[in-house]
């Protein structure tokens, strides 16, 4: 049993030491660059952005914004969009396609 | 193997405090290498305790006695289910569970985000590995699950009768995961505040984690009510105990983050409040998780060494002195972007919500540590029952309920007098007219129920209100008929619509609650054969005795040895409306000194109630038979007198014997009788309120995309603010 | 009020956000005053016996003696004693008796003293958990007051 107890023993402590130390020995690739880190946060930003004017205008519709409130506000969203999707146009790769999640134009 | 289980914990804390150095040193040097090996130590750590959960595991499912736990808890004779359940039934196995579902949910989370928030995630990642090892520590140094004693004992002490219900086995892992996951909004909170970065991606995961933790804390609360309700013989869902507050309390302040988060995203609005609400919701849970096991507090889970009281005072003083420090340094990034333009506006109904909500968890927090407060204070112990916190929660329910029905249709910045009428007419009419219906139906008396029904119909007319308008508005949009309207409009705005949904729920639950507190009916009789009794509108009529011997025909398969009960005829108007058949179960105890017949059935009595649920209400009944009659008794002390402990067959005999007196010669029993209207709702209304939480959660799927006009809009917008300013 | 209108915006934010934390003070301290007021001090049985006034509600912790439990129609009968043993007090208690309920066990039931004799008030006998390695879920039944 204590045979048994000292392999599991050894195989584990093996085990966690590989998972751990894996990163640490991998061949030194350079660092992520910033961009990496800045592109998500932007997407993230982007996503929340198409959200809050299509929930604008659904709160237009349904009585919670008063149309001159709505159209200052969606002109002010629909700006800081541009400028987020102008940022991440910056980063160097738009996704076609991407855009496509944007929100509609109101018809009004 | 115990020895393996003991290396496997020595083992996680070694990996733990590697974990926390690797990640630290990565982020405050830049080397993400580091913090990689330490998110790797996470995982590493949900391996471990895999392995040390499954060697404790596998010892309950063999029966290995020679683990103080498995002596402690389980036995030969335990069905195998609560066998494998009894593991979290004991201290030692409830931190081992404790400590391996916090490290399989870190596991997944730090994996989803294992690109993403690199500094925050590596914060996070320490604070959640000094947790697992805070876990580890314990068991380690206090109450090691792997403790043995050997020679090993022939046969355990088997799990106490009251646990053996299959609700009561997945209440404690159900929450432990409430709890656990709680942590992962506090370590992601504190990490994004030691980091200094608070941005989009971070309101999107932590939003994520605090919804999760939410919902599966919720859940936990509301088994533990349910299971409280239908499977205790009190017949009560809700107490006031301290740890059902102990569990309500990050739920509250969960619930007032997960609606401040959206204010913070929308109008950078609230930061402090979401930085405080997400740190408290982190150390509650940890203070319910110590209040359960301390035994500081007088209630029914007073378990526990008192050992264990000291180490978690030290960690919640440690999270709580934290806390104040980080929000306190980082107050200038935590400043508000916008101020409330308006008393009457969306962003103050919000402010409303979190002041009420933080309210009712200050009301629970007072009323549940007041003895330890009182004696602090006043050098004695003294505390308040459930009169003194109904009188503060219930005003408090009543504003939540009706803020949960002004909150979605109010407008944005500032209401106008015109914009209030518009939106507020039809459904303070539909309120009105409710409790106008109720009083003249008669039903009266009771005006905190009233109040309570009045803001339910509030608050289901301004969310029907709500969706009917996003129907007509998305038909104008889009041209579709109404049904697919709705069921579009769903889809596309899922927090919004899964938020009114619950919205409702909470609704349906408090109405519930109100009309089965408030116009319940309850009798506790002593019935013979043949007697009925009058409860509310109802007539129970006690038919005759039933009694069932050994563990195998135990009709309720928990093993008892005896089970004495009735049935019951009950009739509304004369006419029949169920039969219940409550009983009593009498178990084996580990007491010679009760003799051989004695120790079969001296064991803890478990009441199995019986119940008739129904929409409009539930007739509940509990007996208490009389098994100390002296001719039973008589039975008993002539069995113990002449059948040895060596022939247990002839002592069941005599408890055969006992049974078939007993049904001749049934002596009155004790029964108490409850019919609590509406008491579905209550279950409904969770239902509802954890549905519509899922719709809310949802991801979109992707094939939402419409064509975009955004750059040529915002183009156009952006010349226009140009022109504005020139 | 029309003050209050004329009042430039951050002045106002001042305004409010002042009443508003007193309102949240006074309503504190009602809660807290009337939490003083409305607890029941817990007492062991020893403590009870001295201290225990006719008329005022008292929470008794301690462990239910041997052979000293006696049922009569609706009143359940039996004595506490200290966790240490010692001072044993009879207490007299109607209402549901919680499942685990039995001698030997540690109980808390609220009473009041009346005459020579302590009344145990109804539904209020919570029997807590049997032994040291019962631990984690709820196992006993819980009474409301």
């Amino acid at each position: 049993m204590n045979v048994l107890v000292a392999l599991v023993t050894v195989a584990l402590l093996g085990a966690v030491i590989l998972l751990v130390s894996a990163p640490l020995r991998a061949a030194r690739r350079p660092p992520d660059p910033e961009s990496v880190a800045d592109r998500a946060e932007l997407e993230a930003a982007r996503e929340a952005k198409y959200r809050e004017i299509r929930d604008a205008e659904l709160d237009y519709r349904t009585g919670k914004l008063s149309s001159e409130d709505y159209a200052a506000i969606d002109g002010a969203l629909r700006a800081e969009a541009v400028a987020i999707l102008d940022r991440l146009a910056a980063l160097g790769d738009v996704v076609p396609g991407d855009s496509s999640r944007a929100p509609q134009a109101p018809s009004s | 193997m115990a020895s393996l289980g003991s290396v496997c914990l020595l083992l996680a804390l070694a990996v733990c405090v590697y974990g926390i150095g690797a990640s630290l040193y990565g982020v405050r040097r830049g080397a993400p290498a580091w913090s990689d090996s330490g998110r790797r130590a996470v995982y590493a750590l949900a391996g471990i305790l895999t392995v040390a959960f499954a060697v404790l595991e596998i010892a309950f499912l063999r029966d290995d006695f020679a683990f103080n736990t498995v002596a402690d808890t389980s036995s030969a004779t335990t069905p195998t289910f609560y066998k494998a359940a009894a593991v979290w039934s004991s201290q030692e196995g409830s931190l081992l569970l404790w400590a391996w579902l916090l490290s399989m949910w870190s596991s997944l989370v730090l994996f989803l985000t294992r690109r993403r928030m690199r500094d925050v995630a590596a914060y996070a990642t320490a604070i959640l590995l000094g947790f697992g090892g805070f876990f580890v520590s314990l068991m380690i140094f206090y109450a090691n699950p792997f403790a043995t004693t050997r020679p090993a004992p022939v046969e355990g002490a088997g799990l106490d009768p009251l646990l053996r219900f299959p609700t009561m086995m997945i209440h404690p892992p159900m929450l432990y995961s409430g709890y656990t996951l709680c942590t992962i909004p506090l370590a992601f909170g504190m990490g994004a505040l030691l980091a200094r970065r608070v941005d989009a991606e971070w309101i999107r995961a932590i939003r994520r984690f605090a919804f999760a933790a939410w919902f599966f804390l919720g859940l936990g609360i509301l088994l533990g009510a349910r299971w409280s309700y239908a499977e205790l013989g009190w017949g009560g869902y809700w107490g006031w105990d301290a740890v059902e507050n102990a569990s309500l309390m990050p739920w509250l302040t969960g619930t007032a983050f997960l609606h401040s988060l959206m204010i913070q995203e929308k109008r950078g609005m609230l930061k402090v409040w979401n930085a405080s609400l997400v740190l408290a919701t982190g150390t509650l849970a940890i203070m319910g998780t110590f209040l359960v096991r301390s035994g500081v507090l007088n209630s029914i889970h007073a378990f526990g060494g008192q050992t264990l009281g000291v180490p978690f005072v030290c960690l919640i003083g440690v999270l709580i002195a934290g806390s104040i420090y980080l929000v306190v340094t980082r107050r200038d990034m935590l400043r508000s972007e916008h101020r409330i333009d308006s008393l009457l506006s969306r962003e103050s109904v919000f402010l409303a919500n979190n002041v009420v909500l933080v309210a009712l968890c200050f009301v629970i927090f007072w009323g549940t540590y007041f003895p330890l407060i009182s004696e602090a204070l006043t050098g004695k112990a003294a505390s308040v029952g459930p009169p003194w916190f109904d009188r503060y929660t219930v005003p408090l329910a009543l504003i939540l309920v009706l803020l949960s029905g002004v909150g979605p249709v109010i407008a944005w910045r500032r209401a106008t007098l015109a914009n209030a009428r518009r939106n507020f007419l039809a459904p303070v009419g539909i309120a009105l007219s409710t409790i106008a219906v109720l009083l003249l139906a008669g039903v009266s008396g009771k005006p905190f129920a009233l109040a309570m029904f009045g803001c339910a119909a509030f608050v289901l007319g301004c969310v029907g209100q709500e969706f009917v308008r996003g129907v007509r508005a998305r038909r104008a949009m889009a041209g579709e008929a109404a049904p697919v309207a709705l069921v579009a409009l769903v889809r596309r705005n899922r927090r919004r619509y899964g938020g009114y949904i619950v919205h409702v729920g909470i609704a349906v639950l408090f109405v519930g609650v109100a009309a089965s507190s408030s116009f319940q009916h309850a009798v506790e009789p002593t019935l013979s054969v043949g007697q009925s009794s009058r409860v509310g509108a109802y007539t129970v009529h006690y038919v005759r005795p039933t009694a069932t011997v050994t563990p195998s025909n135990d009709a309720a398969h928990t093993g008892a040895t005896l089970s004495l009960g009735a049935v019951l005829n009950v009739s509304k108007h004369g006419r029949h409306v169920a039969t219940l058949y409550p009983s009593e179960g009498y178990y084996a105890s580990d007491e010679p000194s009760q003799g051989s017949v004695g120790s079969l059935i001296g064991g803890q009595p478990v009441s199995h109630v019986a119940m008739s649920a129904g929409v409009t209400r539930d007739v509940w009944s509990a007996v208490a038979p009389n098994i100390e009659t002296p001719q039973l008794k008589r039975i008993v002390a002539i069995g113990n007198r002449t059948i040895p402990f060596v022939h247990p067959e002839d002592a069941l005999i005599a408890v055969a014997y006992l049974a078939r007196s007993y049904l001749q010669h049934p002596p009155p029993a004790q029964f108490h009788f409850i019919v609590s209207p509406l008491v579905m709702w209550i279950w409904l209304g969770g239902l509802i309120v954890f549905g519509g939480g899922l719709i809310a959660i949802w991801p979109a799927p992707s094939a939402m995309r419409r064509r975009v006009s955004v750059l040529a809009r915002g183009r156009r917008a952006r010349a226009a603010q140009g022109l504005a300013r020139a | 009020m029309k003050y209050f209108k004329a009042m430039n915006p951050a002045r106002k934010r001042t305004v409010r956000l002042t009443v508003a934390l007193s309102a949240a003070v006074v309503l504190a301290g009602a809660l807290i005053y009337t939490s003083f007021s409305a607890a029941s001090p817990a007492l062991t049985p020893s403590q009870l016996v001295h201290q225990a006034r006719p008329g005022r509600s008292y929470q008794v912790t301690g462990t239910v003696v041997g052979g000293s439990v006696h049922r009569s129609g609706g009143t359940l009968d039996f004595s506490v004693e200290d966790r240490v043993g010692g001072t044993v007090v009879p207490v007299a208690y109607t209402g549901t008796v919680p499942d685990p309920f039995r001698e030997g066990r540690e109980i808390i039931v609220t009473v009041q003293k009346q005459g020579g004799a302590f009344l145990g008030e109804r539904d209020s006998l919570i029997t807590k958990c049997p032994s040291k390695y019962k631990a984690a879920p709820p196992a006993a039944g819980k009474q409301s007051y």
